[in-house]
């Protein structure tokens, strides 16, 4: 099916076919993928379908949970409220990208292990992301501040007393490191 | 025995057909502006059926929950300088593309619209402010949002372009009810500006929601002036009770002209929402998409918040404006 529409003021030809393809190029990770994509398509959805990266996960598609959390050109956001071409010449990191290599744990990770920072793990990858996001802006949070920052995501098992434990000692380990 | 359909990669929903299961929102053409001028020649082009993307955080949500199916979809996203946050005489201009992060971490809104600085905190959370757009979020007209309500207590001025040309409405005028306003369907709001406090001018946001990021039951912004101990220039409006963000006239009228004392205060919060007819059970504007769904306050909760946040809002304003000894 094909459609277009013929613009009166000298625009030329509207494809106006929903199906149609939008090339884009986004780096995952540090890999640069040229797609296409229809305009419909979620970010999280091109990561998990087309690329296979399923560590992002889908909760709520409204913007609520928190679990497709990613890192957007550095900045933390929703990937089911934010369409594949919106993110066109970005930079995405996923939870994929956060340990160093397949042998070692980021510092955040081993402390969500240690620490029993997840249960189910659902909404893990997400809480990950938007952890090292708020160490990155402070490296030394209080327990108050993390608590403030991970409002941002939801967990049904922790009662996110445990992720305030991991963040803590996560921080306190990146400082060690450094 | 029937054989149970497996999930794949191709398609997560079996039994559905793939094309459709692939992906949430409905079909939609996706349009790039190349400029404001551009998407607006767009919008006339494609007709009504056509909707406007910024930032996307209320309209994705939407697309999602399929409770908006435009036809046709125009990104201003990649238009240039549009994500301006600027200085012009006595505004301070924010574009269309200018996210909330953006707003809420720039050192001269705060300087010059604390009010504006205040609010945008609290709309959700930092990942939805990375993405969303201070004047997407005014244009979006909720009854219950922050930024709508922050405009008209700031009296701010929105710049409405389309491919006949520009026209300026004031917030108030702006918002005509429920995700509802005086903009037409070919006409995108360019830039949003905010007039500049001036010395003497205290201004505060308070609101209250039921989780850290929600929607408010009901918020109040407040801008304040005082002169040699009296109140010169007052404007508070309210979200939560009404079908559009409200200017608290009854509430200005009780502080204008006095000298600021928590008597006073607490006789014009109480004031503040006498202008106003109660709102029915199931109210739609309570709503944080234009769909009823999970219970909300009933009325006159959100009235008796609404007072409160009326009282803390001039309350903190009338400190930051040096007024209250």
């Amino acid at each position: 099916m094909t459609a277009t529409h013929e613009s009166a003021a000298g625009l030329g030809e509207i494809d106006t076919d929903p199906a149609a393809l939008h090339p884009i190029t986004i780096t995952v990770n540090g890999t640069t993928h040229r797609l296409a994509v229809e305009g419909r398509r979620l970010l999280v959805d091109v990561l998990r379908q087309d690329l296979r990266l399923t560590g992002t996960h889908t909760g709520c598609d409204q913007g609520v949970c928190g679990v497709c959390t990613v890192r957007l050109n550095g900045a933390t956001v929703r990937s089911c409220i934010t369409l594949a071409v919106q993110a066109d010449g970005a930079e995405v990191r996923t939870i994929e990208g956060v340990a160093p290599d397949a042998r070692t744990l980021h510092p955040i990770q081993q402390a969500f292990w240690e620490k029993q920072g997840l249960q189910c793990g659902f909404c893990t990858p997400g809480m990950v992301l938007r952890v090292q996001e708020i160490l990155e802006q402070n490296p030394c949070p209080t327990r108050a501040q993390v608590r403030e920052g991970i409002s941002s995501n939801l967990c049904r098992c922790t009662g996110y007393q445990f992720i305030v434990d991991a963040t803590v000692e996560a921080a306190e380990r990146m400082a060690e490191g450094s | 025995m029937r054989e149970r359909p497996v999930p794949t990669w191709d398609n997560p929903l079996p039994g559905v057909p793939a094309s459709v299961a692939r992906v949430k929102p409905p079909p939609f053409s996706y349009h790039r502006g190349r400029t404001v001028e551009h998407a607006a020649e767009l919008l006339r082009e494609l007709g009504p059926s056509a909707r406007l993307l910024a930032g996307g955080q209320s309209l994705l949500p939407m697309l999602n929950l399929r409770l908006a199916e435009p036809a046709h979809l125009v990104d201003l996203g990649s238009a240039p300088g549009l994500d301006v946050i600027r200085r012009d005489g006595d505004m301070l201009v924010v574009g269309a593309t200018a996210r909330q992060a953006a707003v809420e971490h720039s050192s001269d809104v705060r300087a010059l619209v604390p009010l504006l600085a205040e609010a945008v905190e609290h709309v959700a959370h930092p990942p939805i402010r990375h993405r969303g757009t201070v004047v997407g979020s005014i244009a979006h007209a909720s009854a219950v949002a922050e930024l709508p309500c922050a405009a008209v207590a700031l009296n701010a001025q929105l710049t409405l372009l389309s491919a006949d040309g520009v026209r300026t409405v004031g917030a108030e005028e702006f918002f005509t009810g429920a995700f509802t306003t005086s903009a037409r369907a070919d006409e995108i709001v360019a830039q949003v500006a905010f007039p500049v406090t001036g010395p003497g001018t205290g201004q505060a946001w308070s609101e209250f929601s039921l989780r850290r990021g929600n929607f408010p039951v009901a918020g109040a912004g407040a801008s304040v002036t005082v002169a040699d101990g009296e109140i010169v220039d007052v404007a508070i409006a309210i979200c939560g009770v009404s079908d559009r963000p409200v200017r608290a006239r009854a509430a200005e009228a009780a502080l204008l002209g006095t000298r600021p004392g928590p008597e006073v205060v607490a006789a014009a919060a109480a004031a503040s929402i006498a202008d106003l007819a109660p709102r029915v059970d199931g109210d739609l504007a309570a709503h944080i998409l234009p769909v009823v769904a999970a219970p909300v306050p009933a009325w006159g909760y959100r009235a008796s918040v609404a007072k409160s946040q009326v009282r803390r809002a001039v309350t903190t304003a009338l400190t930051r404006a040096g007024g209250v000894r």
